[in-house]
């Protein structure tokens, strides 16, 4: 492996269903420790098969997962949810070991799963840097050195020496990605998080990030935004049931994998971030059918808490297939919601009089914040819909070169000179 | 021994001069790892630093609940047991007596009560992050050594009011202290790492030290023990620290003697296994918690 950056061979993880949310009681075992013996006594005077004591399903969440990345390539790992991604960031970041299979790499590693992991609210945004890069494996040194240009990335000189609780979220945010875009290891796991924060900040993340690739850096990138991918990544790995099934040039991929989700539809299943449960989301049009530009459209969007949140709020955005960002809507703009307690569901409609989106596929995609906590927890998969053919501009249809969005105007002409 | 490399950083150096990093599967017991430990100091001193710093920003008394808490409980201990109850306390005044004690015993508790909970409260981190786990349940008893200095100056200035002077033995003062912060370790290591497996033990804890403080001669002094069993008491490790500090720094007990031997050897054994067993179950802590 001369010029190998990170060899992943045969990698699979299994996960007991359930595991993630239940922790055993020892009253359990106990019991579970006694009972055996009459249980076993049972089954053999009965003359019944043994049962396994508890016959316990499991998933591979992972499953013989080869690949090879160069030193210097930047990869993009994509698939839908589920599908085995941050499993397999999280092995390479030796937060969880696999359960069969080899992985080397090759210099240091830095991992960046979450924005600001371990800030805390009480502490100045100064303390926070230094406690961040800490965590995120680097040198007090080296964030020393790197401290003032971390601050300017921030753009929050001003407020460096106050506590981030009286932070605006934008600047916490902010400061959370300065402290992980001056990582500098040889080899960088990064998930999701880029995502959030405004479009400008994203921008000047993406490019600080391109400039490190340049560095001859390895960099393993998992997102949902497949304009992002394709413009960062140079190579891409589809991931579907902790399986790869594609890999290679990252137009290549990206595309084939775009075919593929636009077969499969919505499925109203439920789906859970760290402490909310997505219970069902409805795109549907007030009076009609189906959804037509200009129309009213209502977005229902009913989750549960999992635990007891003070301030609840709901982001919800509309992407365009490939992961472009139309427009979003924040509740908190127009109401607040009450406080959730644990297991308490609530339906959080978005209005939208006239909606101006030309027929075509997009996907919406939801954030759900708990205020008091400074916690963004993207909910992981998108909800895609269909916007219809309309006889607006003359009822013809619209190919690409019109865009996304409709337009609630029109043309007149008048002849000036005859 | 395939089984030795569980998800440990084996840096082995080739001749490009990247260390390159193995992960494989976690099988049986892992190695201690303490030369990772080594290279992630700076976490650990940013973990207590945090622990330390965010306790005193909220409160409203700060650094002073340091004092009240073992304060109080010795005026209780005085008036109940040395006053009305008439408890022996080796020809010492009993207030500093008591208090010599409490200090030592208000770390350990503390110690004990953070480090057991250290694994669950700080999830987040476990779940996104990589470094050796060990560290948070050590920041956490880390954490308490400053609540320590602060009443430790009260106890200075109590010892002066009653003019005790200090000998020379007060040197060996942070031997036990070392003691007392390893038996916090060492069974904080078991408790935090049964704590993400079975929830039962935070609610054990406070029953524990509880239990815990009646078992040890804070209260009362070990020569109630009867002197052939005395030595039987060091099971309890910090009857050994309790005796330790107040021979340390008060000079008027008998030195702890085969009570310490005993409790020296128990501590071992606590926090050894404890290394070994928290080795064990970290792998699946990132899976459980």
């Amino acid at each position: 492996m001369s010029n190998v950056a990170i060899r992943c061979d045969g990698v699979s993880k299994q996960y007991r269903i359930g595991e993630r949310e239940s922790y055993r009681a020892i009253r359990d075992v106990i019991t579970d420790t006694m009972y055996a013996p009459f249980r076993r006594l049972r089954s053999t005077i009965k003359g019944l098969p043994k049962v396994p004591r508890e016959s316990q399903s499991s998933f591979w969440a992972l499953d013989d997962v080869s690949f090879e990345v160069k030193q210097g390539e930047v990869i993009g790992i994509i698939g839908h949810n589920g599908a085995g991604k941050s499993t397999l960031l999280k092995v390479l970041s030796r937060i969880t070991s696999p359960t069969k299979g080899e992985v080397d790499i090759r210099g240091r590693v830095g991992s960046l799963l979450e924005v600001g992991t371990g800030f805390h609210p009480e502490l100045t945004g100064r303390e926070n840097v230094f406690l961040n890069g800490s965590i995120l494996g680097m040198r007090r040194a080296e964030v020393e050195r790197k401290f003032d240009e971390i601050v300017a990335f921030a753009e929050i000189e001003k407020f460096i020496d106050t506590p981030v609780k009286r932070y605006s979220t934008g600047m916490y945010v902010r400061l959370a990605f300065a402290v992980a875009v001056h990582l500098e290891p040889e080899v960088l796991i990064v998930d999701e998080v880029l995502a959030v924060g405004d479009a400008e900040f994203q921008k000047k993340c993406f490019r600080k990030m391109q400039e490190v690739g340049k560095d001859n850096r390895t960099i393993l990138l998992v997102s949902h935004n497949m304009a992002a991918i394709r413009n960062i990544c140079s190579r891409g790995l589809v991931l579907e049931r902790g399986r790869v099934v594609a890999s290679g040039d990252i137009d290549n991929v990206v595309d084939s994998y775009l075919a593929r989700i636009n077969n499969s539809q919505a499925d109203g299943e439920t789906v859970e971030t760290e402490s909310y449960v997505v219970d069902n989301v409805r795109v549907g049009s007030t009076g009609e059918q189906v959804v037509k530009t200009f129309n009213p459209v209502e977005i229902n969007i009913r989750i549960t808490a999992k635990t007891d949140i003070a301030e609840p709020d709901v982001y919800m955005g509309i992407l365009t297939l490939d992961g472009q960002i139309l427009t979003a809507l924040v509740c908190r703009d127009f109401c607040s919601i009450p406080a959730l307690l644990k297991g308490s569901s609530a339906e959080v409609t978005f209005k939208i009089n006239s909606l101006p989106l030309l027929p075509g596929e997009y996907q919406i995609e939801i954030h759900l914040v708990d205020l008091v906590n400074y916690k963004f927890e993207f909910v992981p998969r998108t909800y895609p819909f269909e916007v219809v053919e309309t006889p607006i501009y003359g009822g013809r249809k619209l190919d690409r070169w019109f865009g996304h969005i409709g337009l609630d105007g029109g043309a007149g002409v008048q002849i000036l000179n005859s | 021994m395939e089984s030795n490399l569980a998800l440990e950083a084996n840096q082995v150096e080739q001749p490009e001069s990247l260390p390159i990093l193995k992960i494989r599967p976690s099988k049986g017991w892992a190695s201690l790892g303490l030369h990772e430990l080594w290279e992630y100091r700076e976490l650990l001193y940013f973990l207590t630093w945090r622990d330390i710093k965010v306790r005193y920003k909220q409160t409203a008394l700060g650094a002073t609940w340091a004092v009240i808490q073992p304060f109080f409980m010795m005026v209780v201990f005085s008036l109940f047991f040395g006053k009305l109850g008439g408890m022996p306390s080796d020809g010492i005044p009993y207030p500093i007596f008591a208090f010599c004690a409490l200090l030592p015993w208000q770390l350990f508790a503390h110690a004990l009560l953070e480090s057991s909970n250290s694994l669950v409260s700080n999830e987040r981190l476990i779940t996104k992050v990589y470094f050796p786990r060990l560290i948070v349940p050590m920041s956490a008893v880390l954490s308490g050594i400053v609540d320590f200095a602060i009443a430790f100056i009260i106890l200075l200035g109590m010892m002066a009011y009653y003019s005790i002077t200090p000998t020379l033995m007060i040197i060996t003062l942070p031997l036990f202290l070392v003691l007392a912060v390893m038996t916090a370790l060492g069974v904080g290591l078991w408790l935090s790492a049964l704590n993400v497996q079975y929830r039962d033990v935070r609610y054990t804890i406070s029953f524990l030290t509880q239990f815990w403080l009646f078992a040890t001669p804070v209260a009362y002094p070990s020569s109630i023990v009867p002197e052939r069993w005395r030595w039987l008491y060091g099971l309890n490790p910090m009857a050994g620290v309790v005796e330790g500090f107040r021979w340390a720094l008060l000079d008027k007990t008998e030195g702890p003697g085969a009570l310490l031997v005993v409790s020296v050897v128990v501590v071992f054994l606590i926090l050894v296994g404890g290394l070994y067993y928290f080795r064990r179950m970290e792998q699946t802590f990132a899976d459980v918690v």
